[in-house]
């Protein structure tokens, strides 16, 4: 009788992994065809259509820029606390937060500040509110062993209630004619845009942080850390290494991360605090981190790429008239192929005939 | 009830860089308690663990009653009556006694009949004297009771074989006669219980046939009528062949690098684990701790090498109190752990990253790693250790037991250490591999001093100028490997045994 196992492969072939991907993707085009054709589209059109809405125009590329944006930075964050085998889930959370953080900077303090330390000053806000939200979870972590993957998730909720107080009640703009948002923000606290575009200068953070953060985590004492706690914690105790401290410094880099991404979107697109804010890039990043197996470069790109769905994905819905959702279930259909073709580059089928 | 006897042959079981098992033959026959004695890493588990189908062997062959088996998995053993209890117990803590022992059933594949279950059970427990409430949940319980619920999940499904991986280890003294009792009506009845250990006491008490391992082989197999003495078992259980081919020249002694007084630690638990404990290392020299596992050894190491406290006692390294001498102190200890695998090795990073496990410190500038110079280094190691490794960007996983030992030795001895603590450093190697650790340990005698915990007795003698017993967390005596009759003595002693 003959027999199919699997195994481990020794060493994942660089080859295979590349090659993996490329039929991952082209098999999940496939399915999402099929999607398509259940929903009453013909395939063709529709893909069409998604490539129309993305390549169209000037503007149109310019979108899924402004997209990628915050896809970035949360799609760091993420990698960050997994790279130490923790899951943070609450990018969204943490991305509500940093926009919260810098809009209290540009409404009131930037009256009192010159303005050219406004951007920075929401740039640190940004970075600290996120960092300490995630750091929350960090500490429940670190100290009581709370799973994390709860702590961040349930925070997300409590971070957007907030953000719906803030904008529905106290920092309600006055003037706003009942609008649910804040006053918008001075000149002073808008991130400038490139090009004539929407892109704003948060495309120079994201690529910054994904930089550094590659050199962190292959050049620098505190990346070499979180490599073996991640890969080995009895390991890591034997060495000696702080594993709490690196846990907190993890969790408090990865809500900063996130935070960033929010302080982009408020000050770079929306230029108030509004309803709009929390649109669902936190839990993208989670996908975009996946896709790109936590490598900072691969980041970059996978979040370009789920831009791209995303911003196509917008014109079944006006081209198409199909339901927004089947765009959501063509970035759920490359993320199980991805993270299938993930687990045959480290696992092969071997024909095995038991031995007599 | 049928009567199995169960058959062994030519039992092979290899696992990347460890021969487990090396083509043991076995027979256990019905009605008999089997003890199977050898040290930690004798193969004991692994070859319990072919019979019972949670691994399959390389090579070899088991039959049931004459019959040719093989089995794919547990379900497949336990349907041919044989059945094991693992050293860490696989219960479902939340559940309840009848609800883990319906746990696997194939009968019910819808609904439990509860109540035929909860009398099942109950009668079980009765008859073989293994008292647990069928609705208690198992995190409320002992391990003791946790024990006796594996025992009845297995005699519910009628097993004629019962494997016992080491009962005894989570048990007290009484708990111990009560499963002993267990095991004596179970044998009347015809079954067979394998009993995994390495308590001589036990042994003697409770064996009808034992048989005796050491790195992957059977080396005695005998009635208890055939054993002397407890002294010979212990002989047999950690060798005694002098060793070829290891030179020790001796060395100048210096000032002591590690010295306690008094010391007594404590467990995970929080029990005693070893007391009264007083020695000193000196520069230059070897000094063993030899002793059969789980006698306080590893709580020892883990309170010398800062991964626990002493709760007593004091402890000088290189002349300072432990643990005050600063980084420099504790980055002049060099450590082999026994784990060398998931401790001393991240199995998934490269060699290079290993390599700094314990010594990135060294290599940090303002926080930067310097890869290239640690790179360098690594290849120095591998050509010096003579690693056979495709260099420096191989994963550790892709090394052999050996290779990966050498390995962990270079890091440990670039630190320029003064004291090496060594714990069960060839444990698994082949002979050639562990040749050359041993002498790599002994030229370190120049530079520092070496503490070599192990329990096999010719590693002792071929390295040590001193070494100290330990029994049940004390130290029973001290002995120069010069002195003939040491090797007479220490076999005793490990067993607890001062005079016979």
């Amino acid at each position: 009788m003959m027999r199919l196992r699997l195994e481990r492969r020794p060493v994942p072939p660089r080859a295979n992994r590349w090659g993996g991907y490329g039929v991952a993707v082209v098999a999940a085009f496939c399915m999402g065809g099929v999607v398509f054709l259940l929903a009453g589209a013909n395939p063709f059109a529709a893909y069409a259509a998604m490539a129309n809405g993305v390549f169209g125009s000037l503007d149109d590329l310019a979108e899924v820029v402004v997209k990628a944006i915050p896809l970035v930075l949360c799609g760091l964050a993420v990698a960050v606390a997994a790279k130490i085998r923790l899951w943070n889930v609450g990018g969204e959370g943490q991305l509500v937060l940093g926009g919260i953080g810098a809009s209290a900077v540009a409404l009131f303090l930037a009256p009192r500040l010159p303005a050219s330390g406004v951007l920075p000053l929401m740039l640190v806000a940004a970075f600290l509110t996120g960092g300490l939200w995630a750091l929350l979870a960090g500490l429940l972590k670190a100290k009581l062993a709370v799973n994390e993957i709860l702590t961040t998730l349930m925070l997300n909720y409590v971070a957007i209630l907030w953000l719906e107080h803030l904008y529905f009640g106290p920092w309600r703009d006055p003037m706003g004619m009942g609008f649910p948002g804040t006053a918008m923000f001075p000149d002073a606290a808008r991130l400038p845009r490139l090009l004539g575009t929407r892109i704003h200068f948060g495309i120079v953070l994201g690529l910054t942080a994904a930089v550094l953060l590659l050199a962190a985590l292959s050049r620098t004492r505190w990346g070499y850390e979180m490599r073996v706690i991640g890969e080995s914690p009895k390991a890591a105790q034997y060495a000696g290494m702080p594993i709490n401290r690196t846990i907190l410094w993890a969790m408090f880099l990865s809500g900063g991360l996130a935070g960033l991404a929010g302080m982009g979107e408020a000050s770079g697109i929306h230029y108030r605090l509004q309803q709009g804010l929390a649109v669902g890039y936190g839990y993208t990043g989670i996908i975009v981190a996946a896709l790109a197996r936590l490598h900072p470069g691969g980041i970059v790109l996978a979040a370009l790429f789920i831009a791209g769905i995303l911003v196509g994905g917008e014109q079944l819905q006006t081209v198409m008239h199909l339901p927004a959702s089947v765009g959501l279930v063509l970035e759920a259909t490359l993320l199980f192929f991805v993270l299938g073709s993930d687990y045959f580059s480290q696992y092969r089928i071997c024909r095995r005939t038991p031995t007599p | 009830m049928a009567a199995t006897a169960l058959r062994l042959t030519g039992i092979t079981k290899r696992f990347p860089g460890v021969l487990a098992c090396d083509s043991i033959d076995l027979t256990i026959d019905p009605g008999t308690v089997h003890a199977l004695l050898g040290e930690n890493g004798a193969g004991k588990t692994t070859l319990m663990n072919v019979l019972s189908g949670r691994y399959r062997p390389d090579a070899g062959e088991i039959s049931v009653a004459g019959r040719l088996v093989q089995f794919r998995s547990p379900k497949d053993a336990l349907r041919s009556g044989i059945g094991m209890v693992h050293q860490h117990l696989m219960l479902v803590g939340t559940h309840t006694v009848a609800e883990n022992v319906a746990l696997g059933l194939d009968a019910p594949r819808v609904l439990l009949r509860r109540r035929r279950l909860d009398d099942e059970v109950r009668s079980l427990a009765e008859r073989y004297g293994l008292p647990v409430d069928p609705h208690a949940r198992i995190d409320e319980l002992s391990l003791g009771q946790q024990q006796r619920v594996e025992i009845l999940k297995l005699l519910h499904r009628n097993a004629d074989v019962l494997i016992l991986d080491e009962p005894t280890a989570v048990l007290t003294p009484a708990e111990v006669d009560g499963l002993f009792a267990t095991l004596r009506r179970l044998v009347r009845e015809g079954r067979s219980v394998v009993f995994i250990t390495h308590k001589l006491e036990e042994v003697m008490e409770i064996a009808d046939r034992i048989t005796v391992l050491r790195r992957g082989r059977v080396v005695a197999d005998l009635t208890p009528a055939q054993v002397d003495s407890r002294r010979e078992l212990a002989r047999l259980m950690v060798g005694r062949e002098v060793v070829l081919g290891v030179e020790r020249e001796p060395v100048p002694l210096g000032d002591p690098v590690l010295e306690l007084r008094n010391c007594a630690g404590e467990d995970a638990r929080g029990h005693c684990a070893f007391r009264r404990i007083s020695f000193a290392v000196r520069h230059g020299e070897v000094l063993s701790i030899v002793g059969v596992a789980g006698n306080g050894q590893t709580e020892l190491v883990s309170a010398i090498t800062g991964g626990s406290r002493f709760s007593s006692g004091q402890a000088l390294l290189f002349g300072k109190p432990l643990g005050r001498g600063g980084r420099a102190a504790a980055e002049a200890v060099g450590y082999i752990p026994e784990d060398r695998t998931g401790t001393g090795s991240a199995p998934g990073l490269d060699l290079t990253d290993n390599l700094l496990l314990t010594t990135y410190r060294r290599f940090c500038r303002w926080g930067w790693l310097q890869r290239k110079a640690a790179g360098r280094l690594t290849e120095d190691a591998l050509a010096r250790f003579r690693v056979a490794a495709p260099g420096p960007q191989a994963l550790a996983r892709q090394l052999s037991g050996g290779n990966l030992q050498k390995l962990i030795l270079a890091r440990e001895l670039s630190k320029d250490p003064r004291l090496i603590v060594a714990e069960h450093p060839t444990h698994g190697l082949d002979i050639g591999a562990t040749v050359e650790v041993w002498d790599e340990l002994l030229r370190q005698r120049s530079r520092a001093g070496i503490l070599l915990m192990s329990g096999d007795l010719a590693e002792v003698f071929a390295l040590s100028d001193r070494i100290a017993v330990i029994f049940r967390g004390e130290i029973m005596g001290t002995f120069s490997a010069a002195d003939p009759d040491a090797v007479a003595e220490i076999g005793p002693m490990m067993a607890g045994v001062l005079q016979e």
